[in-house]
């Protein structure tokens, strides 16, 4: 056994930490994250040029990857740093075009910004619950997209003669209503009445699902990075802060308390990297809530051992809390991902 | 045994809903219920309305302008007023300076500050933490010293809640450098528009402007804004810290919250059914109730046993930390009723019949990361736990 990672994912992993590091410190990144498009262009092509995008493609479609253990290296810096580009959106947006048999070049180059649009205000989180419906054009209400102000295109499911398919809808054709995300970055709705779509999947259930699981690894894999940073940091705040005129550290509730909170990140690092070795709905089910539930109690606890600091916006860790938290109510929370392992049971 | 509320009592109850029903501002009520900021107006304006019917000084006794109520009655006061949506009662002044001074004033402070609170001229802030003294409140270094009849006082308070709204904040002060941490304190009263002074504002997590810091430059007060004595002023802090920590539970917070939940899940589709239908979120909701339900009856057993000896006892911090167990878990399910759509920033939601989430649910995930303030204000639950050990285990 080796949970070494291959030296190439390794320095993908380094130069992205490093470009993260000078481009998106947390001023920058609250600024970038709290205002309209909730996306820096130049940010987005650095990355691009360094080939992260790539990472979400294996090579017979173009890219570099694809794998698990790709979207683990890139996406554990992601949340380590706390970038808010829409980077979900290409992952997702990766195996379906390739599933298409479409040009992934725009994607991978970072020319183009995709973004997927399954859910529905009644069906949150259910690719299959939705009502939209397609022809050769699209009607229907598309909701919680992620990265919406960004995109340059939209990936749609609809249904079509009884099947859910796949279409593609440019962001210039589209009803586009953006918003902000009270964890950063940008997210909005699509509002499609007889627009113009393309069908790239007539049949496309399988499909999407799979790609949404791949979402949801990538999120896994960036609550890890981000559970780190804010492990680290109060740890170093409990070394650093006194009251009662001691380190606040050597009170033994709270070393306790430090004890557990690894120990759950240990277990939620674990668990994702099987899903990533697996990549198969069950893992990612199990990582999915097993994560979800983890990165609440972390945010919650970082907040609760730093005090008073911890709930200010000037502090970075009521930032990497505030994403830890709403990153479980994104593609299913531990609650749906619990059930979906459940009903496995039957 | 018998767990209903005495005849009186009931008609008690009657009486507050009425109230509520005629005299609380129908906008004001909505405003809260949507988790919206507080308008210094409109508290000015709920605590008239209070003050008029003689219910706004709700632990003064009955000689100093209160209503003359026992812990019961201001049970049934908090709990319908919260599942009214009634602003809260802002507690610096009323719940916290108001006994203080009546406890340990000199005849001369309790004739000029007891009535400016009541009519609302003064509004008050607590001055008690610093940078370097938070749960170690006694290590605070903001210094007073003695110059004529003035105090000259130099330093940093920090947290001080509502603090760009008032007039008054009254501080712990350091007056003796040279003495254990806790016998060199005193308690101050200084006038906001005193020069040296100057507030700035903080930004809690969730964007909004609550706390502040104030910083104290040869800033001069009269030496008759002494409260009791030099030196003894943790005496007094202790005494007001009691006062604080009274209510802290929040049970009709949480009785209201919990209503709001259920409400709110019976009604939310989600894959073709409601939320209540679905077994983990029901789960989940039963065991808050049942935490709730058990919750109310241990705030009333020590409500009782409060006015049996005539003042609360050590359970207070056990119910703080349940309490604000409770309320966090219940603002955690609300936000996650509400799936994604709790992501979207207050306010920055598509209206009319294409909103995604009800306005009066717009602030579920707002309300959540700011209320992770109640488990550490008011004596972190670190503290309570601290205190439980301390006067129980005899280990
Ligand atoms: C929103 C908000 C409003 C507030 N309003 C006011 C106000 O109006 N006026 C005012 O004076 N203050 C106010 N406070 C301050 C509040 O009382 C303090 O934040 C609180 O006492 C904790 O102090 P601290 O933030 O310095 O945390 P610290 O004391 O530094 O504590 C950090 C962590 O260590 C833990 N800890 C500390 N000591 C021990 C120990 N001995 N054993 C175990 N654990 C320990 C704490 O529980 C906490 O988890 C407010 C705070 C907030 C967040």
């Amino acid at each position: 056994m080796n949970f070494e990672m291959t030296d190439d994912r390794r320095m993908l992993a380094d130069s992205l930490s490093k470009l993260l590091g000078d481009r998106y410190g947390i001023e920058h990144r609250n600024a970038v994250a709290y205002e309209a498009p909730f996306h820096d262009k130049t940010g987005w092509n650095a990355l691009a040029e360094l080939g992260i995008l790539y990472a979400f493609a294996p090579e017979d479609a173009g890219g570099m990857g694809g794998s698990g253990f790709d979207l683990l290296a890139v996406f554990e810096q992601l949340g380590a740093a706390l970038c808010p580009e829409p980077l979900l959106g290409a992952v997702m947006a990766a195996p379906l075009l390739t599933e298409a048999k479409e040009d992934l070049e725009p994607l991978l180059s970072g020319e183009a910004i995709y973004a997927l649009a399954v859910d529905e205000p009644e069906a949150p989180w259910d690719a299959g619950g939705g009502t939209c419906e397609g022809g050769d054009t699209l009607t229907g209400r598309k909701t919680a997209i992620y990265g919406a102000n960004a995109a340059t295109h939209f990936l749609v499911s609809a249904r079509r003669e009884g099947k859910l398919a796949l279409y593609e809808v440019k962001a210039e054709d589209a009803a586009v209503t953006p918003w902000g995300m009270i964890d950063g970055g940008g997210a909005g709705e699509l509002m499609l009445d007889g627009t113009p779509a393309r069908c790239l999947i007539p049949d496309a259930g399988e499909a999407i699902d799979a790609a949404l699981d791949r979402g949801r690894l990538a999120l896994c894999a960036e609550a890890v990075g981000a559970m780190d940073w804010c492990y680290a940091t109060t740890l170093d705040y409990l070394k650093s802060r006194k009251q009662f005129g001691r380190e606040i550290g050597s009170f033994q509730a709270l070393q306790h308390r430090m004890v557990e909170m690894k120990t759950a990140i240990e277990q939620a690092r674990s668990i994702t990297i099987l899903a990533a070795d697996r990549m198969d709905a069950h893992t990612t089910a199990m990582a999915k809530s097993l994560v979800g539930r983890t990165a609440r109690k972390v945010s919650e606890e970082a907040i609760q051992l730093h005090g008073g600091i911890g709930m200010t916006w000037e502090y970075p860790l009521s930032h990497y809390a505030k994403r830890l938290v709403m990153l479980d109510a994104q593609l299913g929370d531990a609650d749906f991902h619990t059930a979906r392992v459940a009903a496995s049971y039957a | 045994m018998d767990l209903s509320y005495s005849p009186q009592e009931q008609a008690f109850q009657e009486e507050v809903r009425a109230f509520l029903a005629d005299e609380l501002p129908a906008e004001i009520a909505e405003r809260v219920k949507a988790g919206e900021e507080v308008s210094k107006e409109d508290t000015e304006r709920w605590h008239a309305i209070l003050q008029s019917r003689g219910w706004l000084a709700q632990t003064w006794p009955e000689d100093h302008g209160g209503p003359g109520w026992g812990p019961v009655e201001r049970h049934i006061f908090d709990e319908e007023a919260a599942r009214a949506y009634a602003p809260r009662i802002l507690p610096f002044g009323l719940q916290m300076l108001g006994p203080v001074l009546i406890k340990f004033g000199s005849d001369e402070q309790k004739a000029h500050y007891l009535p400016r609170i009541l009519d609302g001229t003064d509004w008050w802030c607590q001055g008690y933490s610093e940078p370097g003294a938070g749960s170690d409140l006694a290590s605070l270094k903001t210094k007073a010293v003695k110059d004529g009849d003035e105090y000259v006082v130099n330093g940093q308070k920090t947290w001080t809640t509502l603090g760009q709204h008032a007039d008054w904040i009254f501080c712990l002060v350091r007056t003796d450098a040279g003495a254990k941490p806790q016998a060199g304190i005193s308690f101050l009263l200084i006038d906001m528009k005193t020069p040296g002074i100057e507030v700035r504002p903080i930004k809690l997590i969730e964007g909004g402007h609550e706390v502040n810091e104030v910083f104290f430059t040869d800033v001069r007060v009269p030496a008759e804004n002494l409260v009791w004595k030099e030196n003894d002023g943790w005496t007094v802090a202790k005494y007001l810290l009691t006062h604080e920590r009274t209510g802290i539970a929040g049970v009709g917070f949480s009785i209201a919250a919990f209503e709001r939940v259920k409400a709110l899940a019976a009604r939310t589709m989600r894959g073709g059914r409601r939320l209540i239908e679905d077994p983990l979120f029901a789960a989940r909701l039963a065991e808050v109730e049942m935490d709730l339900e058990a919750m109310k009856i241990f705030n009333l057993r020590m409500l009782a046993e409060a006015q049996r000896v005539g003042h609360p006892g050590v359970e207070t911090s056990m119910l703080k930390i349940r309490g604000t167990e409770v309320r966090q878990a219940l603002n955690d399910l609300y936000r996650r009723a509400l799936g994604p759509a709790a992501a979207l920033i207050p306010g920055e939601a598509p209206g009319g019949n294409a909103a995604l989430v009800a306005p009066e649910d717009e602030a579920a995930a707002a309300s959540y990361f700011n209320n992770r303030k109640i488990s550490i204000f008011g004596g972190s639950n670190e503290i309570q736990k601290n205190i439980l050990t301390k006067a129980m285990l005899e280990l």
